[in-house]
């Protein structure tokens, strides 16, 4: 047993952090925040020459061929720097599904381009209200066209490509929902940007009419695949609140040994002091979570789907408490749109939700457990 | 990254395990499995004495000790051998609990300060079980503020008398060895005027009262010391280091991590699963499966956060104060767990007989007993300072005694 990363893994880090600390000040992120920008594309431009787009892609396909492990550091500093890049919705969903379910020709069509940062992949799977489940999905797919409106799908409105789940039976089995490919740019789909809680992240809104789309994965085997992948990407989104959620809990740390008042740093009140330790308790689960996750992800192992929702229900209970508490901590001034603690607040709400809501995968986490006491 | 046994470890896995399965004392599995938090007790049997066959035989078979060197009565065993052990002896491992001080504690400390001669005489019949250790810190006035007791040391030719009293004493009603910290200098501030020893527990002077717990139980005790003699070779590090000693026998109580930490979640989780309520089985209710959830990542949070520890120490890093988060998280989930068990119990959750009701009363007794797990060995809000001292490096509170000499600080005739 060897529980935690090798040394080249955390030189990965350290690098990512580094480059992140250059490229993605909060300046950075406040940009498109601000609206000034869909988002970062000179960072997006930065990630894909260091090879982080496509570290877990196979070398066949362009990518850096590192695996899964190495993809959960980068996860990490994205979130810890809140990268305005989909890097979420196009490395941990659109590649891993074309990973997963894609036929040869599609792996060579758009893994290439995901790793060199010419195209921007997302997930099209709700449908307004809800959490994931073959029920939801009402999207109908017939003859190869797309008819029916998916949101949210996060960075929908600057995808270049998006896989989307539909409906292709009506005999109440998971093996209703397929999987499809829809080039963006080929027409048949609008998009149509939403305003949501964390700018820094778009969210939008797809309009499928009479879209031609290609089937991702055998037909009826949609569901299964989509099982999967919410599952791998709960892991690598974990990451991401986890490095947000010790972010935070930083944030919080140091203003406390800076901010004097009644004569002393504040940091040295015993509530201000129990409520950071607090914060690292939980950043501290969630990152062993994570690390279990990540060793189920890499491996593939068969504990991945109880895994993944622990790792997923920790951090984000992690990243939500920090989040919030960072900001009490800094009092007035962490209410102000000056200050970054929002910006921490707004990311850890919003990928709360993002696949599935913390309710949602506490539900499966109970399930999985039971299963396998039950085996 | 990998949880798999190396080739070594599967192959000491499979010995422990076939050790295990030929000498354990089977007859009391059921019971052993049944029995949690506040109730680790056989029926017909003294479990002290049930333990010490254990951990003989254990002794006998190079099983206890793991991580200590071969000449003290351990194995030479790595951090890991250590873990795989402790996965492999499951329940059997909550005989090992009047051990626990002295492996974790008072051990350490002899092997750090002792005389070679006393490390060769006491460390393997600390290990064997043949004899029993406990920590004589806590007092009256020194619960949280250790530095704070009172016990007097006197210097008296190679001998040292020792007056005063302690409190909260684990086991010492069937200790034979404790170690004891005493003030031998009260002009000094606190911290200073400390020194350790260790000593007999059936030393003239020393009367063992044992202290019924809030719980009905009766696990600790006061120790008093009336002109107690403890010879000077019996110091364990300089006069005046005591406090140094002390931080020593703490850090080494955050090194035997991997220690079984009860949570209660495992116990929570079976009972829903089974119990039917009206409204079909327990945990298809969605407020249960809530809670069950949040628990559930709270225990594998606390093991995976053990496995990391254990990682670092074998790779040679030391494990830090960060492990304080385990019984801080633990000790409040066991009293939540119990409350919420009775809770889904209704009236009859009241109802504390052993035999009769649901989960023949274990929750019930979880319940009495969190508390004193939310207190002792540091309480929640010491181990809260602790992290945001040692790991997160906010400054200390403002420590009005730290600096006066011992005998001026204000005690208000207490």
């Amino acid at each position: 047993m060897n529980f935690d990363f090798s040394d080249e893994q955390k030189q990965m880090r350290d690098q990512a952090r580094k480059f992140l600390a250059e490229k993605c000040p909060p300046k950075a992120v406040r940009a498109v925040l601000d609206g000034n920008a869909p988002y970062d594309k000179d960072l997006w431009k930065g990630l894909a020459e260091m090879g982080f787009l496509g570290v877990a892609i196979p070398e066949e396909f362009g990518g850096a061929g590192a695996g899964h492990l190495e993809l959960c550091v980068i996860a990490e500093e994205m979130g810890r720097a809140l990268a305005p890049v989909p890097f979420s919705s196009t490395v941990y969903l659109a590649a891993e599904a074309i990973l997963l379910a894609g036929n040869a020709e599609q792996k060579k069509k758009w893994l290439p381009a995901i790793a060199s940062g010419q195209a921007i992949g997302t997930l099209a799977l709700f449908e307004g209200k809800g959490n994931p489940s073959p029920d939801a999905i009402k999207l109908a797919a017939s003859g190869g066209s797309l008819n029916g409106v998916k949101k949210p799908v996060p960075d929908g409105a600057i995808a270049d490509f998006a896989v989307v789940a539909a409906r292709t039976g009506s005999t109440g089995r998971d093996s209703d929902v397929s999987l499809f490919l829809v080039d963006m740019k080929a027409g048949g789909v609008e998009a149509r940007a939403l305003t949501n809680l964390d700018p820094s992240r778009g969210q939008a809104e797809l309009a499928f009419k009479n879209c031609k789309a290609e089937p991702l994965g055998a037909s009826g085997e949609g569901w299964s695949v989509l099982a999967q992948m919410l599952d791998r990407a709960a892991v690598l989104m974990a990451f991401e609140q986890v490095g947000g959620a010790d972010r935070a809990l930083e944030m919080g740390r140091d203003y406390a040994l800076d901010r004097i008042a009644f004569g002393r740093p504040i940091g040295s009140f015993q509530a201000v002091k129990h409520m950071l330790a607090d914060m690292y308790v939980s950043a501290t689960l969630a990152r062993s979570n994570c690390y279990y996750g990540a060793w189920a992800l890499s491996t593939n192992a068969s504990e991945l789907p109880e895994a993944a929702a622990a790792a997923r229900i920790s951090a984000t209970q992690a990243f939500q408490h920090c989040a919030k508490n960072n900001i009490q901590v800094h009092g007035g001034m962490g209410f102000t749109w000056e200050f970054d603690c929002h910006l921490y607040y707004r990311r850890a709400n919003a990928t709360a939700l993002g696949l599935g809501s913390l309710s949602y995968w506490e539900d499966a986490l109970i399930d999985r457990m039971r299963k396998r006491n039950a085996a | 990254m990998n949880f798999d046994d190396t080739p070594q470890e599967a192959a000491f896995r499979t010995e422990a395990r076939q050790w295990i399965a030929a000498n354990a004392p089977k007859q009391y599995e059921a019971e052993l499995s049944k029995s949690s938090l506040g109730r680790i007790s056989l029926k017909k049997d003294d479990i002290v004495e049930v333990g010490k066959a254990w951990q003989k035989k254990k002794a006998e078979g190079g099983w206890v000790c793991l991580h200590w060197p071969k000449e003290y009565g351990g194995r030479g065993a790595t951090p890991i051998e250590k873990v795989i052990w402790q996965q492999e002896e499951g329940v059997y491992g909550k005989l090992t609990q009047p051990f626990q001080i002295g492996e974790g504690m008072c051990g350490p400390t002899v092997m750090a300060f002792g005389s070679e001669e006393h490390k060769r005489h006491y460390l393997p019949k600390l290990a064997s079980g043949e004899q029993i250790w406990c920590q004589l810190f806590s007092e009256p006035a020194g619960g949280s503020d250790v530095a704070g007791l009172r016990t007097r040391a006197e210097k008296q030719g190679d001998n040292w008398i020792v007056n005063g009293q302690k409190i909260w004493t684990s086991g010492a009603h069937y200790s034979d060895y404790g170690l004891l910290i005493t003030r031998t200098d009260p002009n000094v501030p606190k911290h200073k005027g400390l020194t350790m020893f260790f000593l007999d527990m059936k030393s003239k002077g020393v009367e063992v009262r044992p202290i019924k717990q809030a719980n009905g139980m009766q696990e600790f005790n006061e120790v008093y010391f009336t002109d107690v003699v403890i010879p000077d070779s019996q110091r364990l590090g300089s006069v005046g280091d005591g406090w140094n000693v002390s931080l020593t026998t703490l850090m080494n109580e955050r090194m035997s991590i991997g220690a079984r930490l009860a949570t209660g979640f495992p116990e929570i989780f079976e009972f829903c699963s089974s119990l039917m309520t009206d409204d079909g089985p327990a945990i298809d209710d969605r407020a249960t499966r809530a809670k069950l959830a949040n628990w559930a990542v709270r225990a594998s949070g606390l093991k995976y956060t053990s496995y990391r520890a254990v990682s670092a120490l074998s790779k040679g890093e030391r494990p830090g104060p960060e492990n304080s988060i385990g019984k801080l998280v633990a000790g409040v989930m066991l009293q939540d767990i119990a409350a919420y068990a009775m809770d889904l119990q209704g009236a009859a959750g009241v109802l504390t007989g052993a035999a009769e009701e649901e989960a023949a009363g274990q929750f019930q007794q979880m319940l009495l007993s969190a508390p004193g797990t939310r207190i002792a060995g540091g309480t929640d809000e010491i181990l809260r300072n602790i992290i945001a001292e040692r790991v997160l490096g906010l400054p200390g509170d403002i420590r009005v005694d730290k600096d006066v000499p011992f005998n001026k600080i204000p005690t208000r005739g207490r």
